[in-house]
């Protein structure tokens, strides 16, 4: 043997101890979650920021920081860093907020009344680049009342206002010396919350450490890793190799964990609407007959069944069914010979083609959808089959927002929205006359005086009894003269490890932040006794 | 006993130098006219800044929270005026902030950059070791069954999306076998980056990342060394009674590596490109995601950036390849 071989021999083998000792040390079980204080979880998308002051956990939740108020379970308000819900002035005007004493920052120092007014003001500062501000439209100004109180004054009385409390405290000793909008607060938050941010690989993950020094207590979790995963079957992928713990499934890719024993499948409802917009200014539809053809002709619990494998409801409404804003006795149940006699005494009679016209308008519109987005894409063809079912044509195409907007005012948009907290969020962004294609909002530039004065009335009135009346007449309105024909509430499905008790979904919303799923309560998770 | 003419064992420096300072020279209005094309090319693409940085929040915002997110975001200034403004900053040192990152330019690319590199620079070296050990393989035996396989095989991967490649490769390795994991710089679980974590996850990206670039490079080889071997210098040196590995080698080799030597400055966009696919289905933190964002959401400065910088890495690809090409063959020389 020549010495060459011999020294080409010998790298052989070290290159393959090598690449053996790297399969041994990569067994599975290494990679997964850690012990039973750890938890691992695949999401899709990642924060651009983590500061509040930028959006970030506006709607609760946030690992990091703690809201004023913050919501249980059931979504019902419950005190955070105020020590108690707001005491409000009769007229409606001035939410006085009793803060907890003792709370620190994870970095030591206190939390004051000088932060709450901070966060809010930097907010609703004109420089500040964070697209929610219009939020806190409400408000004219934050004071503080000594150091343990905070006094809200608004422009108008707005019933809903506690529940815009739930978003993020931010220390002014550190993000009040930085840029708002790029400095490194953005990335390195440091908040009064359960977990402590110990490293964010954009692209990659997102780890948090349990905070010892947690006012609500230690939380059992010691380690929380969020991985992003963007592809849906990646995802699944990595769950079933054992990487992660849980992850957020598409319902098709969720069903192949169904018979899975190690594993659950939990189905948050939500308030995560898809609805198709009936521009006014169309002139079909802006038929109040069409719209109302259109709203029956609509087989919604096919959509369900088959666009949504079951993980959904029927909507009628902005307010899913199981909500108690829900108006009893608005469900419409499919009935297509009903829409066609609708049309038939509206004057749309059907051509040869099948299709109705009336006065040589054709019964016809087109209906965008967001393109690559394959649930809108599912629920616009089925709405478009459904139509032509009854004669009225739809033409299906997609595209990106930028093509869409500017055709709103007269052409239909596949659109979604929905937020649990209180139904003036959602309601009077859509409906509200004077908002018609004001941004996103009103879309279909809907138009109807019943209906704005009752969201007048529903956000003005401190009383459930008034709100739930004028919901209720905003809810039957929309069965007599629909701006929009609203398809289906979605499940938002997680499979997870069964390595803990006592797990629970909220009523999610449209937007998924981090702090949807069952890792909303992460911080009171508990290992499960063996 | 000597077949190969006696060649000063110096490298000539000076010729090289030469040819990089013209080079580079050459590199600064190629890099001007990139940058402002990027931002010519942003600003008639359908994507709106604004909508990009403002997200879902944007679809419940007013018209009056959304102009002024447009007047903070200076997205509504005139190109030529953007242009200049972002050029006379960088000159100095100062990149801009990027809207969709929320955060400095520098710090975003200096966070990613190195992980990118890492992957690109293993993959590259397992395509061009491998490529071309199994190029003389192949090209010595021509038809043989050796040449065949890895012939069809590399066709076949040549073909295959690098996309598809990722996925198969999580599914029989990480799924499948467990040994290898399949996404991120360290364990999910885990928050140091330790080298032997770094080591183990970049194995399959690497792999498949280098696998989709090996059959230019064997193809190349393969074609390369089976000509050399077909003239008649080696006929010669055959029938003089060279050994066959001084022949494979010393003949074989040296001529075909030459156009492999082109190819490699040559492959360095398409390695950018295999990079972008193959970080996203490994959730590999590298500056290849970062692009995609930047693109879709009109990040201007992050996009100018990163512009500048592949740009960059081609010239100084081309600048590489045409080096170890004068090095190569002599008769080369280095420009002018």
């Amino acid at each position: 043997m020549t010495a060459r071989t011999a020294r080409g021999g010998a790298r052989a083998t070290l290159a393959a101890a090598l690449i053996t000792g790297v399969a041994a040390c990569s067994a599975p079980g290494s990679a997964a979650g850690g012990g039973a204080d750890a938890a691992v979880v695949g999401i899709a998308n990642e924060p651009e920021t983590l500061s509040p002051l930028l959006g970030y956990g506006k709607d609760g939740n946030s690992k990091i920081f703690d809201g004023l108020l913050t919501h249980d379970a059931d979504m019902k308000l419950k005190p955070a860093l105020a020590e108690a819900l707001p005491e409000v002035s009769a007229d409606g005007l001035t939410y006085t907020y009793r803060l907890r004493r003792g709370v620190k920052f994870s970095d030591g120092a206190p939390f004051t009344a000088k932060d709450v007014v901070f966060t809010y003001r930097t907010i609703l500062d004109a420089k500040t680049n964070n697209a929610s501000k219009t939020e806190l439209d409400a408000i004219a100004e934050v004071e503080e009342q000594g150091p343990d109180a905070v006094v809200f004054t608004l422009k108008y009385p707005y019933a809903p206002f506690a529940e815009r409390t739930v978003l993020p405290i931010a220390p002014e000793h550190i993000a009040g010396r930085q840029d708002v909008n790029s400095g490194e607060f953005t990335a390195k938050p440091v908040g009064t919350g359960p977990y402590v941010l110990a490293a964010w690989s954009r692209g990659e993950k997102l780890s948090f450490t349990a905070n010892p020094a947690y006012w609500g207590g230690e939380p059992a979790v010691k380690k929380f890793t969020m991985a992003v995963i963007k592809d849906d079957d990646v995802r699944a992928t990595r769950l079933r190799s054992g990487e992660l713990d849980a992850a957020i499934l598409p319902p098709d890719l969720a069903k192949g964990f169904k018979d899975d024993k190690a594993r659950t499948t939990y189905a948050a409802k939500s308030f995560d609407y898809r609805n198709v917009t009936l521009p006014t200014h169309h002139p079909v539809t802006g038929d109040p007959a069409v719209r109302q053809a259109l709203d029956i002709a609509v087989d919604r619990t096919t959509m369900v069944d088959k666009l949504l494998a079951g993980a959904g409801k029927p909507a009628y409404g902005p307010v899913p069914t199981g909500s108690p804003w829900f108006t009893a006795g608005t469900e419409r149940a499919y009935d297509l010979d009903r829409a066609k006699r609708i049309l038939d005494d509206a004057g749309w009679k059907a051509g040869e083609d099948g299709i109705r016209a009336r006065d040589g308008v054709r019964a016809s519109f087109p209906l965008w959808y967001t393109s690559g987005d394959k649930i809108r894409q599912d629920h616009a063809l089925a709405f478009a089959s459904d139509a032509k079912k009854a004669g009225i044509e739809v033409k299906t195409e997609s595209g990106t927002w930028e093509v869409i907007e500017p055709r709103m005012k007269t052409d239909a948009v596949l659109a979604g929205g929905g937020s649990p907290a209180d139904p003036d969020f959602d309601q009077y962004l859509l409906l509200q006359s004077s908002l018609g294609g004001d941004g996103f909002n009103n879309m279909a530039r809907y138009d109807n005086r019943t209906v704005d004065r009752a969201l007048d009335d529903a956000r003005r009135s401190g009383d459930p009894a008034v709100r739930k009346a004028a919901y209720d007449t905003v809810q039957r309105e929309l069965v007599k003269n629909p701006g929009y024909v609203f398809l289906t509430h979605i499940d938002h499905l997680y499979v997870v490890n069964d390595k803990w008790v006592g797990l629970t979904t909220q009523v999610e919303p449209h937007d998924h932040g981090l702090g949807a799923g069952p890792w909303w309560n992460v911080e009171s998770w508990k290992p499960e006794q063996k | 006993m000597n077949t190969r003419p006696a060649r000063s064992p110096r490298l000539p420096w000076g010729p090289m130098a030469r040819m990089a300072g013209r080079r580079t020279l050459l590199a600064l209005p190629v890099l001007l006219a990139v940058t402002f094309g990027v931002f010519a090319v942003a600003e008639l693409s359908p994507f709106d800044p604004v909508k990009a940085y403002a997200g879902t929040a944007g679809l419940t915002a007013s018209q009056a929270e959304l102009d002024q997110l447009r007047a903070n975001l200076g997205v509504d200034r005139p190109l030529s005026g953007r242009w200049w403004d972002w050029l006379t900053s960088a000159l100095t040192g100062d990149l801009g902030t990027s809207s969709v990152m929320r955060r400095p330019v520098a710090e975003v690319i200096a966070e990613r950059l190195g992980w990118s590199a890492l992957l690109a620079a293993t993959a590259f070296a397992v395509a061009v070791l491998a490529g071309t050990a199994l190029g003389v393989l192949a090209a010595r035996r021509r038809g043989g069954p050796l040449d065949r396989v890895v012939s069809s095989l590399a066709y076949t991967l040549e073909a295959a999306p690098a996309f598809w490649l990722g996925l198969l490769a999580i599914w029989f390795f990480s799924v499948h076998l467990g040994v290898l994991p399949s996404g991120g710089l360290s364990d999910a679980g885990s928050d140091a980056v330790t080298a032997d974590q770094v080591v183990r996850h970049l194995v399959l990206p690497a792999l498949v990342l280098g696998l989709s670039q090996l059959p230019w490079f064997f193809l190349y080889v393969r074609q390369g060394v089976a000509d050399a071997l077909d003239e008649d210098p080696v006929r010669g040196a055959r029938a003089r009674g060279i050994g066959e590995r001084r022949v494979l080698l010393g003949h074989g080799l040296r001529a075909g590596m030459l156009p492999m030597l082109t190819l490699i400055g040559s492959r360095v966009p398409e390695l950018i490109t295999g990079a972008l696919l193959v970080e996203t289905v490994f959730s590999w933190p590298g500056i290849a995601a970062a692009t995609v964002q930047a693109a879709t959401s009109v990040d201007f400065p992050l996009l100018a950036a990163l512009t500048v910088l592949a740009t960059a890495a081609v010239l100084a690809g081309n600048l590489l390849s045409d080096l170890l090409y004068g090095l190569a063959d002599p008769r080369v020389g280095f420009d002018g």
